[in-house]
Formats: C-alpha cells, structure tokens, sequence
C-alpha cells in the first residue's frame, strides 16, 4: 500500500508546496498547528481541492487537479476527526454502521463484533452520542470509520480533543489497530509520543512543505532534531522471547536484548519499545555489580551541544540511540565519534505502556 | 363546536384551516430548499435573493394581493397560461387563498430551517460524505434530520400566522362565504354587517385561542425534538 501525495496551493500568505510518498502502513504527518497537515488530509480525503497537485492511493488516483477528482464519497478513505463528528440524531449503533451500510465489499458480522470488541463499545451500542464522554465519542469515531472498510484510515489528530488521562485511553486501542490489522493509517499529530508509540514513517511538515520524511526509529532519534523535536533515547521494536521467574521479560532487538519489567505480550509478540534520552547513562568500560538491567555496546556516532546539555548519538547494532548528558560529562569522559561506549538502561525506564 | 358557532362561522373556521394547511405543506419544500441555500452556500447575489424572500414579510399584505392578481388572476402572465393549459384558476379560489398565504408565510418557514440548518455542524455532511454518502443520501438522512425541529416549528409557525392572513386573501381572492371566506373575513364580515359584533367577538376569541395553541406547540416542537 502507498500513498503519493503532490499538492501546490496558495492561500493568501500561506502557500502549500508539498511532496511524498509513503509505503508505510502507519504514516505519520508531524509538525506544529499551522504546518498544513490538516490541508493535507483535507485534500486526500477530497474535502478540499488543492489548485494544483495529484494524490493517489494504492496506486488509484483520486486527484490530479484539475483534470480528475473523485468526490470523497468514492474515495474509500475513512477519517477520524478531531471533533469525532458523530451524528447526534442517531445512536451508537447507527453511527457505526452509517459507513458499513453504505461499502462494498461489507464487512461480515464477524468483522463488525470484533472491531465493537476491540474499541470496548458493546455496551454503548443503544446509547444516544451526546450522552458519551470524550474517550468514548473517539472510540465509536474509529469504530465507525473502521467499519466502512476504507482502503486507508485518515486520523486527523483523533486525540488532540482529549485530555491527558483520555488520550492514554484511547492510545492503546490505536497501537492495537497499527499492530493487529493491515489497515494502512496516516496520522495526522504534533504529539512526539503519539507518533513513536503508533507510527513506522514519519513525513514533517514545517510552513507548508515537507522539512523530512523516514522512518521513525532514526528521525526521532536524531541528534540533529530533523524532525524538529528534541530526540528520544530510543524507538524500535522488538520480539518478545521470554517472560522469567524473576518478573523481567526478555526482548531481542536489532542491537541485542533488552530486559523489562513484566510485559502482557505472549512470545513472539512484536512491542515498540521508547526510551527518553535522559533515561540512557553512557560508560567508557562494561560496568559490573550495578542494578541497571541492561548495559548495552555501543559505538558513539556523534556529540551534538543542545543548549546546556550534549545529545550524544549512539549506534547498537542496527539500532539508533541518543543519551543525553551534561556538557560536564561528555568532556569528563572525552567523547569522541567512533568509541566504543556503554549505554546503560534501567529496566524500569522503558516505557510500555503498549 | 356546533352549539358556539354557527353553521356560517363553522365553515369559515374548516376553511382556515384547510388553506393554512395546504399553504404550509406546499410551500415547505421550497422554503427548505430556499434555507438550503441561503445557509450552506455562498453565491452572487445571495443578499438580493434573501432580501426577496424576506419581503412578503415586511411588504403590506395587501400589496402581496394585488401583485398575486396581476401575475396569477384570470388575465395575469402564468394565470391566463395556467387556466387555458389546466384549467387551473386561483382568482376566486380556495386555491388562492391558499397560494396567498404560503406567500406571506414562506420567509417564516424558510428563517425557522435556516437557522437550524446554520446551527447544524457542517463538518457532519463532511464526515457523512467521506462515510461514502453521496447527496441525495446526505440530505435525506443527515441534514433533513438535523433541520427537524426547524422544519417543524416553522412550520406551525407559518400555520399559526397564516391563520390570520387577511390583506393578501381578500385582495386576491375576494371575501367569498365558503370558498375564500377564512376566519379574520368572516370576523371583517361580521363587523360589516349589523348586529355582528358577537359573531365578531366570538370569532375573534377563537382566534387568540387558535393562535396560542399554535404558537406553543411550535415553541414545544422545537425543543422536544432530539432532547
């Protein structure tokens, strides 16, 4: 599945000059509001028509201004909404189906009780929209959009409505989505943690035009912060291999294993794994008899200055990690491109929440 | 009823209600198309055209009539056309009295949807339509739906005041006893004749009853609807 996206507009001050193409399955569209993303999603949802440009989805092209545009009832893109824009004269139920009933090819009964499984709404299916909170509206947003079995999901930044309690909520129904179905998904957020937690691609806009595109384990964890963003200490995702007696799960990762505390995932099972970059301790020599877990080898790629602090970027095997320091320390230890170094991870500092 | 009024007055209170009716109920889907309009799009001229729906409301009635009888009466541009191609006449008519009152109260109907039409979510057609619902699919199952309660209460709205159209009726149709004959005729009627003011009063006491039980119906309309 890809999507290519070409769009040239001006409006007024604001001009829209953007490229890309993404096989990804989740896409990520990051940069702050104002960025153009929700232009963006407008116009591959045929919301809106860019003067000049051409999108096409799986290889469809649905627009190619000004000679071709497919209006966005025949497009077979679903968007979930920051607002969820569910219709208030109809119960859950009805706001579900209202997409399902109008597809071709349906999805089946069978498809329709596991995505009412998956979001957790079998007991709203009676209820009137006003009546649900906000976590809630989100949820049969997705589920209603899921339903109408588009060839890509649009989420325009679904959360950004939610507060923080929500949004961790509804988090965890979306990597389920991103990591159980082969739905390919763009989504649309200025929210670093939603992106590394959810997304494979990251395409960064910045005043209307592409500033970066690649894969989110080395744009988030790059000293140079292409993506606009201060790094993170590590995203990357690894294969359980085994839950131990003593309450650590064991994860093998392109770079080696990682211990964590308990997971839920059976072996075998794929889990993105993050990391804050002040999470990461750098050592010159393997360090022995301490209570971090894992003490991982690495080569040092780079020393990056960031204000009153030094991102240092590292390379474990094939993975990228960035630890951050005190400008004391790098000079302390003479960090220098190409030593062997040590990261040192605490067990209890990986995040997983998915 | 029969004890109260008389068989006269009877008649004028059915014919009321039957023109109000018939006004109401054919001018609705053009008021709805007209709100339609006015509320979801931009276009040139938008300001003339709903200045031109508003004048009925704002022009004396009874130049609504004399317009009406120079367009529709026997000799007027579509009434001569309508007449020798249907056999359709208004002039005289119950149909006219009818067609006068849709008239006077299309701006009320076409105001009640608009407003409800603008206080409805646009972006909810935007989501219908990217949920594979094309127009006709979206107007009849989102925006019909969400301009419900402006649909119904301007429609009792409209009711109520056409009830109590007079200038329009008598100039267009004439004050014919069970044809064009609606209860404010009967009441002028009444006070023409001597001796008529009880059937004046009568008359009139029913209309502020009519009028109240409308005009509260329609207020309740607007709120019970999807509460």
């Amino acid at each position: 599945m890809s999507l290519e996206v070409k769009l040239k507009h001006r409006l007024g001050a604001f001009a829209l000059d953007i490229a890309f193409t993404t096989k990804g399955q989740v896409t990520a569209l990051f940069g702050p509001s104002g960025a153009g993303k929700s232009s963006v999603v407008a116009a591959i949802a045929g919301l809106w028509r860019p003067r000049e440009g051409r999108i096409a989805v799986a290889g469809r092209v649905l627009t190619d201004a000004p000679k071709l545009f497919v209006p966005p009832e025949q497009r077979r893109l679903a968007v979930v909404f920051q607002d969820a824009r569910l219709f208030p004269h109809m119960t859950v139920e009805n706001n579900l189906k209202f997409g399902w009933r109008r597809a071709t090819p349906k999805a089946d009964a069978a498809e329709i009780a596991h995505v009412i499984d998956l979001l957790g709404l079998g007991a709203l299916l009676a209820r009137r929209t006003r009546d649900l909170s906000g976590g809630e509206k989100s949820r049969v947003a997705l589920g209603r959009a899921l339903l109408a079995s588009p060839d890509m999901l649009l989420l325009d930044e679904p959360l950004a409505a939610l507060d923080a309690t929500r949004r961790g909520e509804i988090l965890p129904y979306l990597e389920r989505l991103a990591r159980d179905t082969k739905l390919p998904m763009l989504y649309v957020s200025h929210q670093v943690d939603e992106v590394a937690r959810l997304a494979d691609e990251i395409v960064v806009l910045q005043n209307g035009r592409v500033a970066a595109q690649g894969p989110v384990f080395e744009l988030l964890t790059d000293v140079e912060q292409i993506a606009g963003v201060p790094p993170l200490g590590a995203v990357f995702d690894a294969i359980v291999v085994e839950h131990q007696p003593d309450g650590l799960s064991r994860l093998r990762f392109d770079g080696g294993v990682l211990f964590v505390p308990a997971l839920p995932g059976a072996p075998g099972d794929r889990v993105r794994v993050r990391l804050r970059a002040e999470d990461l301790m750098l050592a010159l020599e393997e360090p022995r008899h301490i209570s971090a877990n894992n003490v991982l080898a690495c080569v040092l790629r780079a020393v990056k200055a960031a204000g009153d602090h030094v991102d240092v970027q590292l390379l474990c095997g094939g993975t990228r990690l960035v630890s951050r320091i005190t400008g004391a320390s790098a000079a302390r230890l003479g960090l220098a491109p190409g030593q062997a170094v040590y990261a040192v991870v605490k067990a209890v500092t990986v995040a997983r929440e998915g | 009823m029969g004890g109260f009024l008389s068989p006269a007055e009877a008649t004028a209170l059915w014919l009321s209600l039957q023109i109000s009716a018939v006004a109401v109920a054919a001018a609705l889907p053009f008021a709805f198309a007209m709100a339609l309009l006015l509320a979801r799009h931009r276009f040139f001229g938008a300001g003339v055209v709903d200045a031109i729906v508003h004048l009925p409301l704002v022009l004396p009635p009874v130049a609504v009539g004399y317009l009406l009888l120079v367009v529709f009466g026997g000799r007027g541009v579509i009434g001569s056309w309508l007449w020798d191609t249907f056999g359709i006449r208004f002039v005289f008519s119950w149909t006219g009295a009818a067609l006068a009152s849709a008239l006077i109260t299309f701006p009320l109907q076409v105001r009640a949807i608009r407003l409800a039409l603008e206080s409805t979510d646009s972006g909810l057609t935007a989501a219908a339509r990217t949920l594979g619902a094309g127009l006709w699919d979206r107007l009849i199952n989102i925006t019909l739906p969400l301009a419900l309660p402006g649909i119904v209460s301007g429609a009792i709205t409209a009711f109520a005041a056409s009830l109590g159209e007079f200038g329009a009726i008598i100039t267009f149709v004439s004050n014919i006893p069970g044809e064009t004959q609606t209860l404010p005729l009967a009441i002028y009627a009444a006070l023409q004749s001597p001796g008529g003011e009880m059937a004046a009063a009568r008359l009139c006491s029913l209309s502020i009853g009519l009028a109240l039980i409308f005009v509260t119906a329609g207020n309740l309309a607007a709120k019970r609807i999807w509460r």
